[in-house]
C-alpha cells in the first residue's frame, strides 16, 4: 500500500521540504507518495505530515480559518507521525512566548509538551549555521541552519531531548511527534527526512 | 534544498565565529536567501506606525516593512524620501513577533548600514525612496543582513543577485493602487526565463554568452538560472497591489508572495482588507476563497489609484542601469 506523506502548504518553505522528502523516499526505495496539503480533506487522508518553516502566526491563523487546525490535531493525537520545523515546532507546542514581545495569543496545536521561546537566538542578523548532533536517532552530525530560530526552554515528562546547542534544546521527540528549531530542508543532507519517512513506514506496520 | 547560484564564499558579510564549544557562521547565502524562503506564500505589508504593524500581524502578514510615509504619500509629498525614523522602527520591532523590514535609498550604503545596526530582519533597497546614487546599487555581499531589490526584467534581477540581493520583487509602480506595471514586470521576467531555459535545453552555450553580455551579467549566473528555469532567489510581487484579486492574480503568475504598499493602510477598510489580501494570497488557486476574500472589502473604500500613463514621477525608472 502506498503511504501518503503531506507537506502542510499554508505558508512557508513547502517546496524545499517536498524536494528533500522526495529524495529521501528515492534513497530509501519505499512506496511513499509526497504531496502538498492544505484542505482538511487532504489532511485526513495522510499517513505522515511535515509542518514546514515559515511564520508560525500566519500558518496558525490560516489553518484555523480553513478548518485544518482541528483535523491536524485529531490526526496527530491519533498517532500520525509529524515533523515540525521551526515554525512547525512552534505550531506543535503547548506554549510559545516571544523573546522580546512576550506572551501572544497565536493559535497553537497544543500537542508537544514543551515551552518555547520564539526568536530565541535573536533577529535575522544573528541567524547562524552550526554543526549539531542527533545521536539518539542515528544522526551524529548535521548542518544546523537556524533562521530566527526558537529554542525549547522547558520540556515535560515524555519528551525526549534529541539535540542541544550551547546548552539550549533545539530538537525533541514525543512519541510520534518530532520537532527541530533548525531547517534540514535548506541543506543537502536528507538524513532527518529519511528518519521521518521511516517513522511513517514503521507506524503503519 | 536551496539554490545557491552566484554565491560568494569570500563575502565580507559572512561572519565566522569559533568558540570553545562551537563554530558558527552568520550571513551566509543559505541564511540570507533562506530567510526569504520562510516568507513564501505570504504577504509583507508596508506600515508607518506601531498600530498598523499590529494590525498587519493580527491579519496574518509574514512581515512588515517600515516606512516614514506610505508610497502614495511619498508621491504626494514630493521632496527627498529617506529611510524611516530609527525610533519608530525600533518601537515596531519591540511590538510584533514577525520579521521587520525597512527601506533604504538605492545606493545609500550608510542608510543600509544604519538599518543593519538597528537589527532589522531585511533591508529593501527601494526605488520608493529618492536614489542616493544614480549609477550604482549597494554591493550587498558586504552585509550580514539580507537585502531585497526590485526588478522589471530578468537582466535587472540577475544584476541585483550578482550584487548580493537575497530576494527579488517586481518593481511595479509603487503608490498607484494600479497593478498593471507589476503584471507587466512579472510577465516579462517569466518570458525571459522561458527563453533562456529554451536556449539552455538546446545546448547553445554561445547564445547564453550573448544573453549574458546583453544583460551585463556573468555567464555563470545566466547558465545556472537557465538550468533552474527560475530565479535562484525568492521572487515576490510588489507595486500597485490593492485588492485580494490583485494578490491572487500575481500569485497565479508564479510570484512567491506579495508586498502590499499603500493598498492596505491607504484604504478606509484597512483591517478587513489586510485579512482579505492574506486570505487571497494563501488560497489564490481556490476561486471560491478568493471570492470570499474579495467580498470582505468594499471597492468604494479602495484607494482611488492613479493611471500610470499620466504619472509625473515613475519610481520604477529609478536606479542605475549597470
Amino acid at each position: 500500500m502506498t503511504l501518503n506523506v503531506g507537506i502542510l502548504s499554508i505558508q512557508g518553505d513547502v517546496q524545499e521540504n517536498l524536494i528533500s522528502t522526495k529524495i529521501a523516499i528515492d534513497e530509501l526505495g519505499l512506496d511513499v507518495k509526497v504531496s502538498e496539503v492544505k484542505t482538511p480533506d487532504a489532511i485526513s487522508r495522510l499517513d505522515g505530515l511535515i509542518i514546514p518553516g515559515g511564520e508560525s502566526t500566519t500558518i496558525g491563523q490560516l489553518s484555523l480559518v480553513n478548518g485544518s487546525l482541528k483535523i491536524l490535531k485529531e490526526k496527530i493525537q491519533s498517532g500520525m507521525p509529524v515533523l515540525g520545523i521551526c515554525a512547525g515546532m512552534i505550531m506543535l507546542s503547548k506554549t510559545a512566548d516571544d523573546r522580546v514581545v512576550g506572551k501572544t495569543d497565536q493559535p497553537l496545536l497544543d500537542i508537544l509538551d514543551i515551552k518555547l521561546e520564539r526568536n530565541s537566538f535573536g533577529r535575522q542578523k544573528e541567524s547562524f549555521e552550526a554543526d549539531v548532533s542527533m545521536t539518539s536517532i542515528g544522526i551524529p552530525k548535521f548542518n544546523g541552519v537556524f533562521i530566527r530560530a526558537p529554542s525549547v526552554s522547558d520540556v515535560g515528562l515524555g519528551v525526549e531531548i534529541i539535540s542541544k546547542f550551547n546548552d539550549r534544546v533545539i530538537a525533541v521527540k514525543q512519541g510520534n511527534v518530532i520537532a527541530t528549531a533548525f531547517h534540514p530542508e535548506l541543506t543537502e543532507d536528507t538524513s532527518l527526512h529519511k528518519y521521518f519517512v521511516n517513522l511513517v513506514k514503521i507506524s503503519k506496520n | 534544498m536551496l539554490p545557491l547560484s552566484g554565491e560568494r564564499h569570500d563575502a565580507k558579510g559572512i561572519i565566522s565565529e569559533k568558540t570553545n564549544s562551537s563554530d558558527t557562521l552568520r550571513g551566509s547565502s543559505t541564511l540570507k536567501r533562506g530567510f526569504a524562503h520562510m516568507l513564501k506564500n505570504g504577504v509583507v505589508m508596508d506600515v508607518t506606525t506601531v498600530e498598523q504593524a499590529q494590525i498587519a500581524e493580527e491579519s496574518g502578514a509574514v512581515s512588515v516593512m517600515v516606512l516614514d510615509k506610505l508610497p502614495s504619500e511619498v508621491r504626494k509629498a514630493g521632496g527627498v524620501a529617506r529611510t524611516a525614523s530609527i525610533r519608530i522602527i525600533e518601537d515596531i520591532m519591540d511590538s510584533v513577533t514577525i520579521p521587520v523590514m525597512a527601506k533604504c535609498r538605492i545606493g545609500h550604503v550608510h542608510e543600509a548600514l544604519v538599518l543593519q545596526e538597528t537589527d532589522v530582519d531585511m533591508i529593501d533597497e527601494s526605488e520608493v525612496l529618492t536614489p542616493a546614487d544614480d549609477l550604482h546599487h549597494i554591493w550587498k555581499w558586504d552585509f550580514t543582513t539580507p537585502i531585497v531589490n526590485g526588478a522589471r526584467s530578468l537582466a535587472e534581477a540577475l544584476r541585483r543577485i550578482e550584487e548580493g540581493a537575497s530576494m527579488i520583487r517586481t518593481k511595479g509602480e509603487p503608490g498607484t493602487g494600479n497593478v498593471a506595471e507589476a503584471v507587466t514586470h512579472i510577465k516579462k521576467l517569466n518570458d525571459e526565463l522561458r527563453i533562456i531555459k529554451g536556449i539552455y535545453d538546446s545546448g547553445d552555450n554561445q547564445d547564453l554568452v550573448r544573453i549574458a553580455r546583453e544583460f551585463k551579467v556573468s555567464y555563470d549566473i545566466v547558465e545556472q538560472t537557465a538550468k533552474l528555469g527560475r530565479l535562484p532567489v525568492v521572487n515576490f510581487a510588489a507595486g500597485g497591489i490593492a485588492t485580494p484579486a490583485d494578490a491572487a492574480y500575481l500569485m497565479s503568475l508564479g510570484c512567491d508572495g506579495i508586498f502590499v504598499g499603500s493598498g492596505i493602510f491607504n484604504a478606509d477598510d484597512a483591517k478587513q482588507r489586510a485579512k482579505a489580501i492574506v486570505l487571497a494570497t494563501t488560497f489564490w488557486n481556490e476561486p471560491d476563497k478568493v471570492k470570499e476574500a474579495q467580498k470582505m472589502i468594499d471597492e468604494r473604500q479602495s484607494m482611488l489609484g492613479l493611471d500610470v500613463k499620466t504619472l509625473a514621477l515613475r519610481m520604477q525608472d529609478r536606479g542605475g542601469s549597470v
